[in-house]
């Protein structure tokens, strides 16, 4: 229950120094692991809201959508790592589906790039992700949070996304601070790496 | 009140909150999309992650959601996603709150003026800025 006369924050404030925010969007099926990654290195608790959509996918600046039954709302939550006097970083966890995707453009454009989260146990639902983040030209890299359970090995995963070898496809355990760090830093070097790339074609 | 029924479970709240302001805005914001087929200046200033800062002290008799967002920025800058979040209120709802109090000259923003264009990559000294702060986490 929040009340919402009574909005307080949680965490530490950001330095009044800080001006550039940054955003790196985590992407992944349901119970992939996103809010739990997001948990892991941010510096305050994961928070949650959520951006009016209409079923058509118009968005809010359609007049009739307000009053509108088909609107609906989803939920995204997200956290935030302070990374120098200046700038901050924004993690947002997103929801992968297919039916979700109107929400990315509008709520991620401006992202330095993408991890999709995968679980194992389930790896179709990572497919469309995959796909529309290639086809958007969106950056990003894979990461498989282990589960309990079978480990199948990183080939086989990368075989059964269908994976391109430029991509890198890392495993991590979303729930440990150090390797959702590594998990971050894995997607800045690709981002990086990708620089080189387009000096020399 | 309980956070999942505000907003799109309950069109009625964006009309209380916005004075219903919502619909006639929105309506001008097509109006303008037609006419020069790109969006209004000022949406773009807005995005989740740009920052959000009071400016002076809040004024006797502003509407509650105006002076919660002035209170939640008052000891430091603010995300429009986490004044989102603690408001329980919709981003769109927050952006027109927003604009009403930067219209007013209540707040002012910092846009993430690093964040890449469209189809490009980040910038290497950008990139290079996360890095460390990463490795110092
Ligand atoms: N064993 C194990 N459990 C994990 C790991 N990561 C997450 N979990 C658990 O898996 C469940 C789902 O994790 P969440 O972080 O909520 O997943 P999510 O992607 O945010 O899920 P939705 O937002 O509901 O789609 C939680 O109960 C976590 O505690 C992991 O690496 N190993
Ligand atoms: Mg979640």
């Amino acid at each position: 229950m929040v009340q919402r006369a009574a909005a307080v924050r949680s965490g530490p404030p950001l330095r009044a120094t800080v001006g550039d925010a940054l955003k790196i969007v985590i992407v992944g099926g349901f119970g992939a692991g996103k809010t739990t990654l997001v948990g892991a290195v941010s510096e305050i608790p994961p928070l949650s809201t959520e951006e009016i959509m209409t079923t058509a996918g118009v968005g809010i600046d359609d007049p009739a959508a307000v009053a509108d039954k088909n609107t609906t709302t989803v939920a995204f939550d997200f956290g935030r790592i302070t990374l120098n006097d200046r700038q901050v970083l924004y993690l947002f966890g997103a929801p992968g589906q297919q039916r979700f995707w109107f929400l990315w453009d509008q709520l991620f454009g401006g992202s330095l790039g993408a991890v999709v989260l995968v679980d194992t146990r389930r790896i179709a639902d990572s497919w469309y992700a995959i796909d529309r983040l290639e086809h958007h030209g969106m950056p990003f890299i894979v990461a498989v949070n282990r589960f309990d359970g079978p480990r199948p090995p990183l080939a086989r995963v990368r075989q059964a996304l269908d994976l391109s070898p430029r991509i890198p496809l890392i495993e991590c355990d979303a729930r440990a601070r150090r390797s959702a760090k590594h998990v971050l830093i894995d997607l800045v070097a690709h981002l990086t790496d990708l620089h080189s790339a387009e000096r020399t074609p | 009140m309980n956070t999942r029924q505000v907003g799109g479970e309950d069109p009625d709240r964006l009309y209380i909150v916005t004075g219903g302001r919502l619909v006639a805005r929105a309506a001008a914001h097509q109006d303008a999309l037609r006419r020069d087929g790109a969006p209004n200046p000022r949406d773009a200033v807005l995005d989740l992650v740009t920052l959000v800062v009071g400016v002076g002290v809040p004024p006797p008799g502003l509407p509650t959601e105006h002076a919660a967002i002035l209170r939640l920025c008052s000891d430091g800058p603010l995300s429009l996603a986490e004044l989102s979040s603690y408001l329980a209120l919709p981003v769109t709802v927050v952006k027109l709150l927003l604009r009403d109090l930067l219209a007013v000259g209540r707040i002012a923003v910092r846009p993430p003026v690093s964040a890449p264009a469209p189809d490009r990559l980040p910038d290497l000294e950008t990139l290079k800025q996360v890095l460390v702060g990463l490795q110092n986490l």
